[in-house]
């Protein structure tokens, strides 16, 4: 049975992740084509808000990944600081980047809906300020995950860093419950969804393309950082 | 306890305190960081009168008056438990309609009325195609979720 600890084992995660990456990487691909498609020609508008709806086939699983991302250096911060795999650590640095490209993908395609639905590029509310801190957030983790390795660190304080940010997640979800904003309350609950099945079904496609997409380009990233460390060690061998 | 359970439970403790953190920083934070009054709050502590403000609610139906001038309307703010009548000068975003949400920018006069500067349409969560809208009761576009 493979644990936890088999997974851990850098070879092993190779052997998985190398034939993974290009299935994961064009499935995704075909998908967010196939949603993107759907969702601009074979959908109806919005009865409010007409064409503009359509950005949300993108918004959404920006926004879903720009916090999944965070879950996910959470996660696996917490399974480093309790088992010490090292695989953990490389998960959480590979996951920085393209969740902090995800948050400010998700501020940018906000701000282009905002301005015709609401009237606005952007507004100090309670949903639209707690996404751009998260989006600050990961710049500091990528600085801090950099500092500590330059500085032959262990990797602990941007593990225990990855942890207290997640502190933002709940927030940002219930922003919209809790304070006035102007940002719209929650349209997809994990039994019913306030969005009209006709408009619903390529956001499906795209919210899983999305997600198999940056699952393929972590796993590359992971790899990229486990090569690198490879060859950094054999120098160091070659050296002494 | 060995060293590896040791760390699990330090580390549950800190997930359990980063949550309570979060839930404290959203409750203490309730008042402060609404991004509006809604007309029952006025109603209830009295306006902020001479500061710059947001006030939030639905357009009440049928109170849209133009106004001579041609450019000043006037509409009646309501979250079903109080209104303000406001009056406003300018263009209005595309989505401003009656029975729809609307957030005002703009300052409260001493008569408990409001001026707006600004106009921001609020909408609420549903989305459905036009003929879908049209066969639901009710008003077609409430903004149902605009009281926490």
């Amino acid at each position: 049975m493979p644990s936890i600890h088999a997974l851990a084992n850098p070879a092993r995660f190779l052997k998985i992740a190398r034939p993974l990456t290009p299935v994961l990487l064009l499935a995704g691909a075909a998908l967010i084509l196939l949603g993107s498609w759907a969702g601009l020609t074979l959908t109806p508008p919005d009865y409010l808000q007409g064409e503009t709806v359509r950005i949300m086939y993108i918004h959404v699983p920006t926004a879903w990944l720009g916090m999944g991302g965070w879950s996910g250096i959470a996660i696996s911060s917490i399974v480093f600081l309790v088992w010490r795999h090292p695989l953990a650590a490389i998960a959480a640095r590979a996951i920085a980047l393209p969740g902090a490209v995800f948050a400010a993908l998700c501020l940018a395609t906000g701000s282009i809906w905002g301005r015709p639905t609401w009237g606005t590029w952007w507004q100090w509310d309670g949903r639209l300020t707690s996404m751009l801190l998260l989006f600050f957030v990961y710049l500091g983790y990528m600085a801090l995950a950099r500092a500590d390795a330059d500085r032959g660190g262990d990797g602990r304080i941007p593990a225990l860093y990855g942890v207290a940010g997640s502190v933002l997640l709940p927030i940002i979800r219930y922003s919209v419950v809790w304070w006035n904003t102007l940002h719209q309350g929650q349209s997809i609950g994990l039994t019913s969804s306030s969005i009209d099945a006709s408009i619903l079904w390529p956001l499906w496609l795209t919210l899983i393309g999305f997600t198999l997409f940056f699952a393929a380009i972590v796993l590359m990233r992971m790899r990229t950082m486990l090569a690198l460390a490879k060859a950094e060690a054999r120098m160091r061998r070659m050296a002494a | 306890m060995k060293p590896k359970h040791q760390r699990l439970t330090l580390a549950l403790l800190a997930v359990a305190a980063v949550l309570g953190a979060s839930g404290l920083a959203l409750s203490a934070l309730k008042d402060q960081a609404a991004f509006f009054y809604a007309p029952g709050d006025v109603a209830k502590a009295g306006p902020p009168v001479g500061r710059a403000v947001r006030l939030g609610g639905m357009v009440q139906q049928g109170s849209i008056a133009k106004q001579p001038d041609g450019v000043s309307i006037r509409f009646v703010v309501t979250d079903g438990t109080a209104t303000v009548p406001v009056s406003f000068r300018g263009v209005t975003p595309d989505l401003f309609r009656e029975g729809s949400g609307v957030v005002a920018e703009g300052m409260f006069n001493a008569d408990r009325s409001f001026t707006a500067s600004n106009l921001l349409a609020k909408h609420d969560e549903r989305y459905m195609p036009p003929q879908v809208a049209k066969t639901e009761a009710g008003p077609m576009h409430e903004t149902k979720t605009l009281a926490p």
